[in-house]
């Protein structure tokens, strides 16, 4: 008897161990069962923009019948997410990239695009992301721009026009004038700089592009290609413009380290602040449930100093590339593949991304985003200013903006010569070093 | 039943099988790809070469990364003690007092328990938040500082741990006999040599297990690090766990360096503890 017992109980364990890993492979298969069709798994960039994405993967679905699956990783952490999925069985068939740098992290994973339809739809080349054989691998799906948004209601409060400013003496002017009668007016000149973990990218990335645009335009270097090192020429004009936010923002320098972006843009929104440094991605953001209108906010550029700045308009450009998971099953790829295409020629996949998502694509049949801070890109361009390209795709890799970042919290902390001297060496040594690490 | 298992090693093998089966798939086959990968450039598990012992002299050659991981390794170490420490005292404390007889003992030890179920990350970003509101009256903020991070993440490690430690003591303290206390205080002992003569050496078991636990969480801690500090300022609070998590990601290339600094994180942290569980242990009374 004891003996059935124990047999009995033995083969009810092995049974439902046996039973649990076959539940498990049939959930794969069925993912294949339906792979034969195809299907498609995008893991998408942008939190801001999850919501549009799963509704657009669902009307998909229902025109075609193809399974699309959209994952967001949170805020910051791609590269991690993008890493840990690739390793998967079921792993994305559509992904991104942030540029060259990007690129070349995932050249061996990406599905070659030059013969791709999608491609075909781009309306200029400039917006192909070559690979270091000249093939495409990459497709820009959205353009943006970004410069200090302004409060225009609050600037005219403080007895300023946007006309006034031109430069960066100007913009000083104006802005010293603000930090002078703060009391006085209730609100400050620029939002908080914002620089607790995880809220660098403002200063890291954005700012940096233009002490980088100015270098690499005097030296003619190429960001599409390698760059191994980089001179810091405007490091300077950096620490100018730096010093210019943290002195004059709503908090003490020494607090910003404390706070978040989602801070500073409530106080640019509750008009505790006249000047927001970011981009026309946070449009929807700032104009949601109408707190703020139209005809209340403006873009100017960023001005850092540098001779003939008066000509200088936004810095526009791209870091959002699709590519192609060349490792997925083939009948996965043409999925993939035939999503794209009809993302940027659909009526229904064109209006999603200009209408819902708000981007500028550089696509032949796409339609112009209803994104009200784009008007004045458009319109510096119109009045032939020069655009400041996207040249922070060059930066050698994750380490090296989160070295500067950390260095630009430090110097934030205490604003002394010798901290400044911490991010002189991260922005300007780092690079080289870690050129060197990630090209090993 | 023990002598059918003895009999026939079918039974021993059919009823093992599951959990070997388990352990072998949830335990050996990662850390045997863990080693393997240190020895090799990877991406994913799908394209890898291998280099031999290039990541570990990586390690040793000197240089900013082999100089961090030390510097991590020093200040893991120095929190890993403290927090031991202070955590072991505490809880103990907390322990013999929840054990006296007063009312509102089970409520008491219900609420130090709570904050344990609660995870790291969500902790680590909570308490962030109430710390720089303290800071910010002195015009300061919980990344300008190095020191400020380590008592941060201490203060959370406390507040999470020590509840978890004191149940493992209340456990300990409840199998002392009352008889024995009794006898040495007929004996003429003080409170204090009950305490140190017979209660101690009596729960040194329950003492090992939770030094056990409390030195390798303060080694391990990642969740609380990462969400509170991040490493900042300058890497002064990065311990080792989160240095190697961004050396895996911060740059191309660099993911069997990250292996191979956690098999020498796994080498340090498990001799360490061993080292401790034999002290421990040799105190324990039979």
């Amino acid at each position: 008897m004891k003996r059935r017992i124990a047999l009995l109980l033995a083969s009810a364990m092995l049974l439902t161990s046996a039973v649990a890993g076959l539940a498990s492979c049939k959930e794969g298969e069925g993912g294949s069962d339906s792979g034969k069709k195809g299907h498609v798994y995008y893991l998408n960039f942008k939190p801001e923009v999850d919501t549009q994405w799963q509704e657009l993967a669902a009307k998909y679905t229902e025109e075609t019948g193809i399974q699309v699956d959209v994952v967001t990783a949170a805020n910051g952490k791609y590269e991690e997410k993008l890493t840990a999925e690739m390793a998967k069985e079921d792993a994305p068939t559509l992904f991104q990239v942030n540029g060259p740098t990007g690129l070349a992290s995932w050249d061996e994973y990406c599905y070659d695009l030059t013969d791709s339809d999608v491609a075909k739809e781009l309306s200029t080349d400039t917006f192909a992301l070559k690979n270091s054989e000249g093939k495409v691998k990459g497709i820009a799906y959205a353009t943006e721009c970004f410069g200090i948004i302004v409060r225009k209601d609050l600037l005219e409060k403080a007895g300023h026009t946007l006309d006034e400013i031109k430069n960066f003496e100007t913009l000083k002017t104006v802005v010293e004038d603000i930090t002078a009668r703060k009391d006085e007016l209730g609100f400050s000149a620029f939002t908080t700089t914002a620089l607790d973990s995880g809220n660098f990218w403002r200063m890291h990335t954005h700012l940096a592009n233009l002490p980088l645009y100015y270098e690499f335009k005097a030296d003619k270097v190429d960001a599409d290609k390698d760059v191994p090192s980089i001179k810091g020429t405007y490091i300077d004009n950096y620490k100018q413009i730096f010093d210019l936010y943290l002195n004059n923002c709503t908090v003490e320098p020494s607090l910003t380290t404390g706070m978040t972006v989602d801070q500073a843009r409530d106080e640019f929104v509750t008009g505790k602040a006249v000047f927001f440094q970011n981009g026309d991605w946070e449009y929807g953001n700032i104009t949601k449930d109408d707190v703020l209108k139209d005809d209340q906010i403006a873009m100017i550029p960023i001005y850092i100093g540098v001779e003939g700045e008066e000509n200088q308009g936004m810095c526009a450009g791209t870091e959002n590339y699709w590519v192609v998971n060349g490792d997925s099953a083939d009948e996965d790829i043409q999925a993939t593949l035939d999503f794209m295409k009809w993302l940027v020629t659909s009526e229904t996949g064109t209006t999603a991304l200009a209408d819902e998502m708000g981007f500028a694509s550089p696509f032949k049949s796409a339609k112009a985003p209803k994104n009200y801070l784009d008007k004045f890109n458009n319109d510096s361009m119109a009045a032939g200013k020069e655009v400041v390209t996207w040249v922070f795709k060059a930066m050698p890799s994750e380490d090296y903006k989160n070295e500067v970042g950390s260095a630009l919290a430090g110097y934030a902390a205490k604003m002394d010569d010798a901290s400044w001297n911490v991010v002189k060496t991260a922005f300007v040594d780092g690079w080289a070093s870690e050129y060197t690490k990630a090209h090993e | 039943m023990g002598k059918t298992l003895k009999k026939n090693p079918l039974y021993l093998l059919l009823f093992m099988a599951p959990t070997v089966a388990a352990f072998i798939v949830g335990f050996v086959y990662p850390f045997g790809m863990g080693i393997y990968l240190s020895l090799c450039k990877f991406k994913t598990m799908k394209h890898i070469d291998f280099v031999g012992f290039k990541n570990y002299l990586k390690l040793f050659e000197g240089g900013t990364d082999g100089e961090r991981f030390i510097q991590s390794f020093w200040f893991t170490a120095l929190f890993a003690v403290v927090s031991t420490i202070a955590i072991n005292v505490l809880a103990f404390t907390v322990a013999v007092l929840l054990t006296k007889n007063f009312g509102g003992t089970n409520l008491f030890r219900t609420i130090f328990f709570m904050p344990n179920l609660l995870g790291g990350v969500l902790l680590g970003t909570i308490w962030k938040i109430l710390i720089n509101g303290i800071l910010s009256v002195f015009k300061d903020s919980l990344i300008n500082k190095g020191i400020y991070g380590f008592f941060g993440l201490l203060i959370v490690l406390l507040w999470q741990q020590i509840g978890y430690m004191m149940i493992i003591y209340v456990a300990g303290l409840q199998g002392v006999s009352e008889d024995l206390k009794e006898a040495a205080r007929i004996d003429g002992a003080s409170s204090k040599q009950v305490l140190f003569k017979v209660t101690i050496p009596l729960v040194m078991p329950s003492i090992s297990m939770c030094t056990f636990l409390t030195i390798t969480n303060g080694f391990k801690l990642f969740d609380q690090n990462i969400a509170m500090t991040a490493g900042l300022p300058n890497h002064e609070t990065e311990m080792l766990a989160l240095n190697i998590y961004n050396t895996f990601y911060g740059t191309r290339g660099q993911m069997g360096f990250g292996q191979a600094k956690a098999v020498v994180f796994f080498l340090i942290v498990g001799a360490i503890a061993i080292l401790q569980l034999k002290i421990t242990q040799s105190k324990e009374a039979d």
